[in-house]
This record gives structure tokens, sequence and C-alpha cells, in this order.
């Protein structure tokens, strides 16, 4: 249902009311790998969309471009760059490793190494909890305390009450 | 160190601030194009107007020129449409229009309608051109220079402050 709507404000919203239909008679082993291939290319009207999911009419059209792409036994590799040589590299939902995407696939590893490194430094400098042991005396006002009654005794501070 | 616990959040947190700012004065739906500077992929259509001559990027070839992507059903298009007619009556620039995924009476019709600004428009019934241009959000205009190559690519309506700040320069240079 909201998959619907999105797409329908989708169309709205970019004035999309050209026609395009899907091919009337799909074939099985083509729609395979069309769905396959659609998933990792984005749909560049409704852009979080993949192209497989999105009804826009151009995300339409260019299904109906890879299935004659597929069924002339172009490779996936060979559909990829058609895609992007019109698209660029943003169609990809796995983008190439270059230099302009170096960020990309590294940064959240680096962050993680980060988050890592603070972490261990913070563990490593808290010192264990150092103190002298508990006189016999103070131990029975604890323990008066907890169990809710008064110590017996003298000199020992009344628990604050509001 | 005790000054570090302070100041590291905060360091952290105006770099944020600063990639949002940057983020807020982008638009998201504009894709960096492909195409800029490389040659206008070529095609061969009909015109709009008159289906026995066809219309190729090769007849533009020594002149810098506009590429239009049009359609009637295109809401948007109405909005840089004036601005359009206006350029076309001051014989700026040549303007061709690309008349994507519409239909021919519908395209003619709206033409005359709201004044024609272009010197043809080829009509790209099935938006295969389209595709092969990368158009995903109609309109979208191309700047082609004189020889052949795409210089600059405005995605969405054409605005007064994009033909002052970016179009109108670049075709002044490029007719240098």
């Amino acid at each position: 249902m909201r998959r619907t709507l999105a797409a329908v404000v989708c169309a709205v919203a970019f004035g999309v009311f050209a026609q395009s239909a899907e091919v009337a008679r799909p074939d099985a082993a083509v729609e395979r790998r069309l769905k396959a291939l659609g998933e990792e290319l984005r749909c560049l009207v409704c852009q979080n969309q993949t192209i497989a999911d999105s009804s826009a009419p151009l995300a339409v059209d260019l299904r109906n471009q890879l299935r004659a792409q597929i069924s002339s036994g172009k490779s996936d590799d060979d559909i990829r760059a058609y895609m992007v040589q019109r698209y660029g590299d943003f169609v990809l939902y796995r983008p190439p490793l270059r230099a302009a995407t170096f960020l990309l696939w590294i940064g959240p590893f680096a962050l993680v190494a980060v988050g890592a490194l603070i972490f261990i430094l913070v563990v490593r400098r808290r010192r264990p909890v150092e103190g002298e042991p508990l006189s016999a005396q103070r131990h029975d006002e604890l323990a008066a305390l907890l169990e809710g009654r008064e110590a017996q005794q003298p000199g020992a501070r009344k628990p604050r009450r509001k | 160190m005790k000054a570090l616990k302070f100041i590291l959040p905060l360091v952290v947190f105006l770099a944020l601030v600063a990639f949002f700012a940057v983020g807020l004065t982008r638009d998201p739906r504009e894709v960096p194009s492909p195409f800029i500077g490389k040659p206008a992929p070529a095609f061969r259509l009909q015109q709009l107007h008159d289906e026995k001559i066809a219309f190729t990027p090769e007849d533009m070839k020594g002149k810098v020129w506009l590429l239009n992507v049009w359609a009637s059903w295109c809401v948007s298009c109405r909005v840089e449409h004036p601005l359009l007619v206006e350029m076309s009556r001051g014989n700026i620039v040549p303007i061709v229009g690309l008349n994507y995924k519409d239909k021919r009476d519908e395209g003619k019709q709206w033409l005359a309608k709201f004044g024609n600004p272009y010197v043809l428009s080829a009509y790209d019934d099935e938006g295969r051109v389209g595709i092969d241009y990368g158009v995903y959000g109609v309109p979208e205009t191309f700047v082609i220079d004189k020889q052949g190559v795409i210089r600059y690519k405005q995605i969405g309506p054409v605005t007064p402050e994009a033909l002052e700040k970016m179009i109108l320069p670049l075709i002044r240079k490029l007719n240098a």
C-alpha cells in the first residue's frame, strides 16, 4: 500500500503521465535475470526504488530496454555499462571502488575501527576501584540500612528521609 | 585530557553541521550527468511537424545549440516555456526540441497554444533517444557546442537564474 502510494506520489510529482507498458508475454528466464539485475539498479525518477521495483514510466521503459538487451544475449556487465554510460555510477546500488567512492566503501569500516580504538583506550584506562576494606562498624551500619532498621551503634548516622 | 572530552564532541558536532549545511544546498534529484564533455549521442528521428523530414544532431554541427526535452504532458515544461519563447525571439541560440514520449497531435497543439520556440522538434515517440541522453526528469536542456559536445545539462525547468548565471554566459563563451 505504502509502496503504491509512493509510486503514485512520485508519478504525479514529476508530471509523468506518458504511457509505458510492460511487455505482454514475458519470458521466464529473461524475467529472472531482469529482476536480479534490476534490483541493483537505481530508478532515476523515484531515487530510493530500484528499477525492478519502480512503476515510474521511465523504469518501465528501462525494464523493456533491459529485456531486449538480455534477449539479444548481452552480459550483465554490458548492461550495467549501458546504464552507467547514460546515468553515471549513481544508477548502481553497488558503486565501483574508485577515488571518488573510496570514502563510501572504506568509511563505515574506518568508523568502526575508530570506535573500537576509542573503546579499547577507555577500557584500558579505567583502573580497578581501590579502597580501604569496610570496617566492622561501617559494615553493620550498611547492613542495617539495607534491612530498613536504624543502626544500634551510638553515633551512627540516621538515614535521611525526605 | 579533560578539555579533550568537551572539545572532541564539539568538533564532531561542528563537522556534522558543516556536512549538513553543504548538503542542504544540494538537490538530491540532480544527478551529475556523465555526458558533460562527451559527444552528444547520435540519433535520427522524424520531425514533429513533418514525419518525412528527419533530424539528426549532425545537422547542427558548427553551431552552438540547445536541445530541450519537452512533452505536452509535462507540467513543469510550462514553467520554463515562456523563457524559451523569449530566447527564441531574441535569436540568441537555436533551440531544438525533443518531443519526448508524446502524442504527435497533442505535442503540436501544445506548441500552437503556448508558442513554438523551437527551430524544429524531433519526435521521440518511444523515448529511446531520451534514454540514450540519460533523460529522467522532463524538462531537461542540453547545451551542445560547435563540435557536437555536450557542455551543460539543466535538469528540470530552465530558471531565469540558471539562464543568467550558467546558460547564457556559456553560450557566449562557446560562440566567441
